[in-house]
């Protein structure tokens, strides 16, 4: 019960961190078509800036400058960068980002190091919040989900109460509509873009040190971001949410429950021993399963049900 | 059906050249010039005073045949299907794991297989691990396509570290070409009786990969990435199209991983990870996926980046990317896309006049290039190289980093070269379109 | 014998919106069959039901008595159905000869097969650049099929669309678009390349129409309001009021 209740509670926080990441990149991908590789860069972009910043003038500072910095950085990339790539069509848009995810993934090896770098959590917020079953549940988590909820909360009225909410929301479902209707089509773009990064960057922000700010983080994210993505459904912010919270629950589960495919077997009375064919595959514990479980669901997702959760239309 | 005669471009000329002697004698020229070019090559690094071949030149030179085959494997994907893979390298590591594997058994007597063979077995490998995974991929197309395969890509790559008996965990698998079975008594205890047999099936694959695009699969490759909908209406299914170019691209990827066993006579978790796949793309595109040869020419400016610059920084992925970004913004085509743009000005005559403009725009970008990779040396130096206790030298001259004069000396050429760039591109665009524009006017166009 | 194409209580919807309500009709082998009808009557709709590339709501298709349903566009094509489209569709970065050769490769057998080298298969080549003289493209032969004009391209996809010799022919709106000397050039080749096949045809140039068909259906509403010779539609009430009509108007 003890280690249900701890799990749900960081499945949680780890879900709705996924979600402000997997937000901005489902509405970027809904919109514009681009599969942002560079998404989770950003992500990274984010806990470093903040790393730095924080290093200076504090974590309260660059839990706002850093994913300013990275929405301006966004900006730029959809002005100067993706627009111009843009007539060659959505393979060429997926080229770009995903070049500019090696350069960025270089440029912070070379700026920062190759080895993780000291980000941590802000001493103001380094302290047991409340025990449950004699485990502690660490104040800087729930800060984690109240940052997540307002966001959460942000996102929501900006879609549904502002113009260019509208305009966005709008463009979901029909997002060769938009430029028929009269509206400014590269700005929107470049709003939800610059929008999209700046989320991930504070993703980064809060993320980075609750997991570790290293240069492969990017590569180890962005993987998992694009399977809630794609779980959620094209166009769909609520299945994007409802997959962020699964993925997070799954994630974190899988890594507590320490079975393999061997103990289920000896529940029927069969034992695995090395002379099992394939016994290297059924000793696997579950927590190395769970792994390869975000993998496993993207190919299996993407072959049987393209429009994944709660999507308006195919991926 | 349209008359009007002025929008027509002259007798085109005849494809299909007739078959014959004299027309395969000509086509195979070519083949043959590469063949010796690439066999007499390495003498120009022989060392004379020890005789002995330089390794180092040896392995650049194997890495660029089995690279290149790799790449053109991912290009009847990419170039020719339209399919964008982001896990190729699984289908080239399988194969790799796989020669392995039958080298260590050929090596313990439990099976008979010539040395020459080997790449062969890497092939089959790499069809079967083809098939599979080509069934689940391909049943979707274009961006969907390339998620899926990143997902492939990802999950054997962790699978390689999970499971000990095929992959061998971190260290991979261990071999040894030298197993005493060749169909020529060679031992291939040399790296340059290894070169031989690099080159040798990198010329059959080659070979073999440019047949297959004349093949109706291969058309029909061609015909379902233009347009999947037109191809269902004459009769294809554009799914089984992908799925049988995919297997077969497969065959030639694990080909190179094949001969990437023999060269290095281990295979790990490398030849099967994102950044492998990333290699084949960045070559494929930076050479132009839209010719047959782009690839290989990008596979030999990637491997030369790769072996030539990171012996003094680990910024080659950096510079390899940042070329990529310029290819996808400016260059769609890649090198071999702007070699051929120049045709039509050649066919014109006119080649000479691009001299000039051509040296006044490369200076400043020589300048900017400078610049820029001075910053980048600087900057790792800094952060990563300094650790190593190396000393920073541009050319013979020892610089300290910790100074503010390479920093500024960097940026200075990097911006003065980019704005001097932009003044004189405008120049060079305005003599290429009057270029271009006689071109067309003398017809010549295609 | 059996009808070429036969359609029973055909009906289509895209969500709430009924598009084709049970539409019947029968093609017999060897005519020429034009479907006529106002803007969003469906005959687009209809086209795209039977050559399988939308499913049906409800009602049978049958070619030769054979029903379709189920059947993925490249089967129903082996069957011995061919399409044009409305807005061009070819292989815009393959030359005019490889276009032509592409839709010849199944039906002379060849399937998937990465054994047999184009180049050498006489055969195949003649009798594509047979065609392509007959579709008067022959000195655009070598260019890429999305360099040519328009009326160029047209002209190729009818060529793709005959060149596997299919026994039943759709051709959506082959000469929209397309000046009057153009169109007359394409009526007659229509005419030679579909000579003793099934052929229907979508069109809205009145003097094509007349001119090519043995029998006319007229579609409204995604309903068949009449379907006759040629001169008995002209003089059809219901056919004038609803459409022609207005047209003259």
């Amino acid at each position: 019960m003890e280690v249900f209740l701890v799990s749900l509670l960081n499945g949680l926080v780890y879900g709705m961190l996924l979600f402000m990441l997997a937000s901005g990149l489902t509405l970027i991908l809904s919109m514009m078509g681009v599969l942002n590789f560079a998404h989770a860069s950003a992500y990274m972009l984010g806990a470093y800036f903040a790393f730095t910043i924080s290093q200076y003038i504090g974590f309260w500072p660059a839990l706002v400058l850093a994913p300013l910095l990275c929405g301006t950085i966004g900006a730029a990339i959809e002005m100067y960068g993706l627009r111009r790539v843009h007539r060659n069509g959505h393979i060429a848009e997926l080229l770009f980002t995903f070049g500019l995810a090696l350069i960025i993934e270089k440029v912070v090896q070379m700026t920062w190091g190759l080895i993780p770098v000291p980000y941590r959590i802000p001493a103001g917020l380094d302290f047991p919040l409340f025990t449950v079953y004699g485990t502690q549940f660490p104040a800087y988590r729930a800060f984690m989900l109240l940052i997540s909820a307002l966001m959460f909360g942000a996102i929501w009225l900006g879609l549904t109460r502002t113009r260019i909410g509208l305009v966005i929301q709008a463009a979901l479902h029909h997002p060769e509509m938009v430029g028929a209707l009269g509206h400014n089509v590269p700005r929107v773009f470049t709003t939800v873009f610059a929008a999209g990064t700046a989320l991930a960057g504070l993703a980064g922000v809060i993320g980075g040190n609750y997991h570790v700010t290293e240069p492969a983080m990017a590569f180890t994210m962005g993987p998992i971001v694009f399977v809630v993505v794609v779980f959620g459904g094209l166009g769909s912010l609520t299945g994007c949410f409802i997959a962020s919270l699964l993925m997070g629950l799954i994630q974190t589960f899988a890594v507590v429950l320490d079975y393999s495919v061997a103990d289920l077997l000896k529940w029927f009375g069969f034992t695995v021993t090395s002379a099992t064919p394939f016994h290297e595959v059924l000793t696997v514990p579950l927590p190395r399963i769970g792994a390869l479980l975000p993998y496993v669901l993207l190919v299996l997702i993407l072959v049987f049900r393209p429009r994944g959760l709660m999507g308006t239309r195919d991926t | 059906m349209s008359a009007d005669a002025t929008q027509r471009a002259p007798q085109g000329r005849t494809l299909s050249a007739a078959p014959g002697s004299a027309g395969l004698a000509r086509r195979a020229w070519p083949w043959l010039v590469a063949i010796v070019a690439a066999l007499l090559l390495p003498w120009l690094f022989f060392d004379w005073s020890t005789h002995r071949h330089s390794g180092f030149a040896l392995t650049m030179l194997s890495e660029i045949g089995l690279m290149a085959i790799f790449a053109l494997s991912f290009n009847m994907q990419m170039g020719q299907a339209g399919l964008l893979s982001f896990g190729h390298a699984i289908l080239f590591g399988l194969g790799g794991y796989c020669a392995a594997h039958t080298m260590n058994a050929v090596k313990a007597g439990a099976m008979w297989l010539p040395v020459e063979l080997v790449p062969l077995v890497g092939g089959l490998g790499g069809l079967l691990f083809g098939v599979l995974f080509g069934y689940v991929a391909t049943k979707q197309r274009a961006t969907a396509f390339a998620m899926i395969t990143m997902g492939l890509g990802e999950l054997v790559a962790a699978c390689a570290l999970m499971f000990m008996g095929f992959f061998g965990g971190e260290g991979g698998i261990s071999t040894d070409r030298v197993i005493g079975i060749s169909l020529f008594g060679v031992s291939y205890s040399s790296s340059w009786q290894v070169y031989c047999l690099v080159v040798a099936w990198t010329a059959i694959a080659v070979l073999l990969m440019r047949l297959q695009t004349q093949t109706p699969l291969g058309r029909m490759a061609n015909a379902t990435r233009d347009n999947f909908e037109r191809a269902q209406f004459v009769g294809y299914d554009p799914r089984m199209v992908r799925f049988c170019q995919f297997a077969l691209s497969g065959f030639f990827a694990g080909i190179g991983g094949g001969l990437y066993a023999i060269v290095y006579e281990i295979v790990t978790f490398d030849t099967v990870a994102a950044a492998k796949s990333a290699t084949a793309l960045l070559a494929a595109y930076i050479g132009g996926a839209g010719g047959f040869f782009g690839p290989f020419l990008g596979t030999i400016v990637v491997v030369l980046l790769q072996s030539g610059v990171s012996l003094l920084s680990n910024a080659w992925l950096l510079y390899v990317g940042v070329l990529f970004i310029v290819m996808v913004m400016y260059a769609p085509g890649g090198l071999v896309g702007i070699i051929a743009q120049h045709a039509p000005i050649a066919r014109a005559g006119r080649l000479r006049e691009l001299i000039v403009p051509y040296v006044r725009i490369l200076l400043p970008g020589a300048f900017s290039v400078f610049g820029f990779v001075l910053l980048v040396e600087l900057a790792s130096f800094t952060t990563i190289g300094a650790a190593q206790g190396k000393a920073f030298k541009i050319g013979p001259q020892a610089v300290d980093p910790a100074t503010a004069f390479p920093w500024l000396l960097g940026a200075a050429a990097l911006i003065g070269g980019g704005l001097w760039l932009r003044l004189e591109a405008r120049g060079f665009r305005a003599r290429w379109d009057a270029l271009m524009a006689d071109a067309k006017a003398k017809g010549v166009m295609l | 014998m059996s009808n070429a194409i036969s359609l029973r209580g055909v009906t289509k919807s895209f969500g709430r919106t009924e598009i084709i309500r049970g539409v019947d009709l029968d093609i017999p082998h060897g005519q020429r069959h034009a479907m006529i009808g106002p803007n969003g009557a469906g005959k687009t709709t209809l086209f795209n039901l039977i050559s399988g590339r939308f499913s049906l709501t409800s009602g049978t298709i049958e070619l030769n008595g054979r029903s379709i349903d189920g059947l993925a566009p490249h089967e129903i094509n082996r069957l011995g159905l061919s399409r044009s489209f409305q807005i061009t569709s070819i292989f815009p970065r393959l030359t005019v000869f490889e276009n032509i050769r592409c839709g010849l490769l199944w039906a002379r057998g060849y399937r998937y097969s990465f054994w047999h080298l184009l180049g050498g298969q006489r055969a195949l080549n003649e009798e594509a650049d047979r065609l392509i003289e007959r579709l008067n493209l022959e000195d655009r032969r070598n260019v890429p099929a999305g360099l040519l004009s328009y009326a160029e391209q047209r002209a190729l996809e009818v060529g793709i669309t005959v060149a596997g010799g299919a026994e039943i022919i759709l051709l959506d709106e082959p000469t929209a678009g397309m000046s009057h000397s153009e169109t007359e050039y394409a009526v007659a080749l229509i005419r030679a390349v579909t000579e003793g096949k099934t052929l229907l045809i979508v069109e809205h140039d009145m003097s094509v129409v007349f001119g090519l068909a043995d029998v006319i259906t007229v579609l409204v509403y995604g309903e068949v309001i009449a379907s006759d010779v040629p001169a008995r539609i002209r003089g059809d009430k219901a056919v004038q009021e609803a459409y022609l009509g207005t047209e003259a108007a």
